[in-house]
């Protein structure tokens, strides 16, 4: 049974849609993959459209939740549309918000050679992938890869009763630390949690895995002295791009990096001559 | 006080007698990548786990009585209004089985704060009054400055205290708690030789320490030095993460929460501990932040520690342990960082503390 009211008030249940683009789908799974709190979930909207969960469809919503990043045409279309519906547009998930893994394929210069390599000569159309808000304008970001269903479902309380959500502004290293992890520095691991923003409880390195930034910067993020950090303790440039540019949040800085490698390298390879 | 020797082997006597209640103690947890072990406190069940010669935990005990995260309330939610039930969160005593000086000074320190002060935080009076604690001498290690803050011993806030003697313990029994535990063990009046073997240790253990802060005239000089370009050099090199802070035994600043649960049918009240290094930390309402720069954050953490808890209780609030400094990925440490505001000269190169 929904409930119908909050301490006395009622409450009013908003009509939400699902979408996808270009991802994996998981951040939608993550939302469906917690069955202890799943009915509570649904109790609080009225979902009336989730590919992945349900048949019926409706183009008659106020949040649209959308996974995944624009890589064609087509699919900028069908944003717009989403968009012109949706009273809030929430980007969920880090190919929503930064490109996420897709945006790996645009650091090469050439995408027609790319095109190739993976799909041969079958007729299909690619572009460079983009977040959300290079198409439209975005109301909402719900970070991670995948999003942390914990964080959404506290975020979606917060909208039906009409609270503010709030985003951590300080990095990992907050939570992680609240989690008493050894840092994996200390362990000799590279980790982008002291410049990446928090809110997933530390995921990745509460099971020793260093993290990727799948969240994006900080408010505060030092990015500058965390790649110094990273080349102090001897993890080379291929290891610190590879982190940087994983998920799109760090991009500036990667791109910014690889310019500078490559200049050094060329001096080097001068001063060898 | 009441000194007595204990015999080594009676520890595990003691350390029975004790394990009726949950034991908290130094363990090792795992080697660091340059092969020094890390230690923590953890509760322990067996008294081999026990690493009572450890040089330094990675992390204070601060997460037995001053939680990351505690629920101060919880609400229920029903029909037409709320009840509202509150737990201290204290469940059963903890003894402490092997804390040195500078975290027994750290908890005497957070005392004045939580415990003395006009608004005493019954959730921390809870724990702290629910806890025996064992101290223990230890080892001066290259980031200790425990001396130079005056917090190399410790005088109170604590039951008993052992110092090594090599075959036997040095006791000091604190407590009538104590008193009464060692009733059920073999001690015996320590001797004249006891005492000389003592003092020996103690002298030795004061040429170990390697670092040494001049705080002379400190809470001053900071003042003096408020504007000073130093702050601007170590704020640059600032992470902005909240490290320090989670490592410091003495930090306890937090911010509050409220949620609602999922259902509706429910709310709660949470506190989590903050750190002044981080970005929101004097963030008001309407968005204005009155330290938006790195290096004004860095510095109000030193102006807490070393001159605003000055001023209000005669006493510094770092007790030199020197966790946040080594903690610290950019090696911000409190002796450099002092050093270099007493001297105005940002240091030249970067600190060798990892023997680079």
């Amino acid at each position: 049974m929904p409930v119908e009211k909050y301490l006395g008030v009622p409450l009013h249940r908003p009509k939400v849609a699902f979408f996808e683009f270009t991802a994996c789908e998981g951040c939608q799974l993550q939302i469906l993959n917690n069955e202890a709190t799943l009915l509570d979930f649904l109790s609080l909207l009225e979902v009336v459209t989730f590919r992945e969960a349900m048949k019926e469809r409706s183009d008659d919503y106020e949040i649209a939740f959308v996974e995944g990043s624009i890589t064609r045409a087509d699919e900028a279309r069908r944003l717009k549309v989403i968009r012109s519906k949706a009273k809030i547009l929430v980007a969920m998930g880090s190919c929503a918000c930064f490109g996420g893994v897709n945006q790996l394929k645009n650091r090469f210069n050439n995408l027609a050679w790319v095109k190739e390599q993976v799909y041969g000569t079958f007729p299909i159309e690619t572009e460079e992938a983009r977040p959300l808000e290079d198409v439209v304008p975005v109301d909402l970001k719900i970070y991670g890869c995948p999003v942390k269903k914990e964080e959404v479902e506290k975020i979606v309380t917060n909208l039906v009763l009409g609270k503010s959500v709030n985003h951590p502004k300080y990095p990992v290293c907050m939570e992680c630390m609240a989690n008493d992890n050894i840092c994996l520095y200390k362990l000799g691991e590279p980790c982008l949690g002291p410049v990446t923003r928090a809110g997933c409880d530390a995921w990745c390195p509460g099971s020793r895995r260093g993290c990727w930034g799948c969240r994006g910067p900080a408010d505060a993020a030092n990015v500058d002295q965390i790649i110094s950090i990273m080349d102090e303790h001897k993890f080379s440039a291929e290891t610190i791009i590879d982190r940087l540019e994983c998920f799109g949040g760090f991009r500036e800085f990667a791109e910014a990096l690889k310019k500078k490698t490559a200049t050094s390298k060329t001096k080097k390879k001068r001063a060898g001559k | 006080m009441i000194f007595r020797i204990l015999n080594k082997p009676e520890l595990r006597e003691l350390f029975d007698v004790l394990a009726a209640n949950r034991i908290i103690g130094p363990v090792q947890k795992g080697t660091s990548h340059d092969g020094k072990p890390l230690y923590v406190f953890e509760p322990v069940f067996d008294f081999n786990e026990l690493k009572l010669d450890y040089t330094s935990t990675t992390r204070p005990a601060k997460r037995y009585f001053l939680p990351s995260h505690e629920t101060l309330c919880t609400f229920s939610i029903h029909e037409n209004g709320w009840e509202k039930s509150v737990d201290f969160n204290i469940h059963e005593p903890h003894v402490f089985f092997g804390m040195h000086a500078c975290d027994i000074n750290a908890l005497d320190k957070l005392d004045k704060v939580l415990l003395e002060s006009n608004f005493p935080t019954p959730y921390y009076a809870a724990k702290r009054k629910n806890m025996f604690i064992i101290g223990i001498e230890c080892t001066p290690q290259p980031f200790c400055f425990c001396r130079s803050m005056g917090t190399d011993s410790a005088f109170h806030g604590f039951d008993m205290f052992l110092t090594d003697l090599g075959d036997r313990y040095f006791v000091e029994v604190q407590s009538v708690a104590a008193f009464n535990f060692l009733k059920n063990i073999k001690t015996r009046e320590p001797e004249e030789k006891d005492h000389a073997r003592y003092m020996e240790l103690v002298a030795e253990k004061n040429r170990m320490f390697t670092t040494i802060v001049d705080t002379t005239d400190l809470a001053k000089i900071l003042d003096m030095e408020f504007q000073s370009d130093v702050w601007k050099y170590w704020g640059d090199k600032c992470l902005s993460c909240g490290t320090c802070a989670s490592v410091c035994p003495t930090c306890y600043c937090y911010g509050v929460e409220e949620s609602v649960d999922i259902d509706l049918k429910g709310a709660k009240k949470k506190k989590h501990l903050y750190s002044c290094n981080l970005i929101d930390f004097a963030e008001v309402a309407g968005g204005h932040n009155f330290r938006p720069e790195s290096h004004t954050r860095l510095k109000y953490r030193y102006y807490h520690k070393h001159r605003g808890f000055m001023e209000e209780f005669e006493e510094s609030l770092c007790v030199g342990c020197g966790r946040c400094s080594e903690a610290c990925l950019a090696k911000i440490t409190v002796p450099e960082v002092i050093a270099s505001v007493r001297s105005g000269v940002k240091p030249k190169r970067r600190s060798s503390r990892h023997g680079k």
